[in-house]
């Protein structure tokens, strides 16, 4: 099923008061051609499952793994998507566009 | 983000309210400004803009940079009428994330057999729209049935309340004896010309899906109305 971002937060809340570990990406900036506006929202368990989407599905990966170390530590992290940059970042944005992500843990 | 925070950003969009979280994205802080806050808050005046905008995005003030997550009210649609337009429409509606309501009076028609995905109110619109909180900015109003004793309440209660878009079936003699009814009971120019009639973009449509997707259609373009290429 597709979700909203509405539908996001509250899974986020849901997800969080059944006691599973959670973060919360959100699109804070974009430049070009972005496939996903800011606001848009990827919540992401201490399991590795997630709901949302922040960039069509580009970036998830890396940004799933950058979600579990800020649910091990708990600091926030802003993450920065370019177009296919090999030595940066594993993931690119084929579209040609730059994304910035943050993202924190829900406590 | 506390949960707590998390749960008063929930719960204010549940209940048809703007909100704005501002985060600074150095430390993780972050406060949830209601919109009868905005105006005590240091950032009023940025807040301000983005309560009227329903952007979210990112400002610096004095070497900080904040995230502004700006939640506007789930975007509605009411459908005045449980017709076979309304069957094909309610699904599709649903799809886009619009929060569908259908209202009719005629109880062989509002029943919840032939709408099994949205509720379905079997009263007037007088009756049913105070039971949804009334109209406003964030709803879209349709009409559907072709008469005017059930159509004509919801479209002057939507003027009323600024919907962002309102639509009314009917053909162009049908809209002309619509619009002579409601200068009769008071509304103007410029408020008759807010309401798409016939309603739905120019597609051709025939079917009732055909229909749904003209309305759709034409409910986005109003919805992104500042991100169209032609105006």
């Amino acid at each position: 099923m597709l979700s909203s971002d509405s539908d996001i937060l509250n899974e986020a809340e849901a997800w969080k008061r059944a006691g599973r570990e959670v973060a919360l990406a959100t699109v804070v900036e974009t430049w070009g051609s972005a496939p996903r506006p800011v606001g848009s929202h990827l919540v992401i368990d201490g399991d590795g499952n997630f709901l949302g989407s922040v960039s069509g599905g580009c970036v998830e990966g890396d940004v799933i793994t950058e979600a579990m170390d800020v649910i091990g530590d708990g600091k926030p992290r802003m993450l920065e998507f370019g177009v296919a940059d090999e030595t940066a970042w594993r993931a690119g944005l084929s579209c040609g566009g730059r994304i910035k992500v943050y993202v924190e843990k829900v406590a | 983000m506390d949960l707590s925070l998390l749960s008063a950003l929930n719960a204010e969009r549940a209940a048809r309210r703007a909100a704005i979280l501002v985060t600074d994205v150095a430390t993780g802080e972050a406060r949830l400004v209601r919109e009868y806050e905005a105006a005590s808050d240091p950032l009023a005046q940025e807040l301000a803009e983005r309560f009227r905008t329903g952007r979210s995005g990112t400002i610096e003030v004095d070497g900080r940079s904040f995230f502004l997550t700006v939640q506007m009210p789930p975007v509605r649609l009411v459908a005045i009428g449980a017709v076979h337009i309304s069957q094909a429409l309610a699904p599709m509606a649903k799809g886009l994330d619009l929060d569908v309501t259908i209202v009719d009076p005629r109880t062989a028609f509002a029943t919840p057999e032939r709408f099994p995905d949205v509720p379905v109110l079997a009263e007037w619109p007088s009756e049913a729209l105070p039971k949804l909180g009334g109209l406003d900015r964030y709803t879209a109003l349709a009409c559907l049935t072709h008469d005017p004793k059930i159509d004509d309440p919801a479209l002057e209660a939507a003027l009323r309340a600024e919907c962002f878009y309102i639509g009314a079936l009917g053909s162009r003699r049908t809209h002309a004896k619509r619009v002579e009814r409601l200068q009769a009971a008071g509304f103007g120019e410029a408020d008759i010309a807010r309401i798409h009639a016939p309603i739905g973009l120019d597609i051709g449509a025939v079917s009732p899906a055909e229909i749904a997707v003209s309305i759709l259609a034409e409910l986005v373009s109003e919805l992104r109305r500042d991100r169209r290429r032609t105006p």
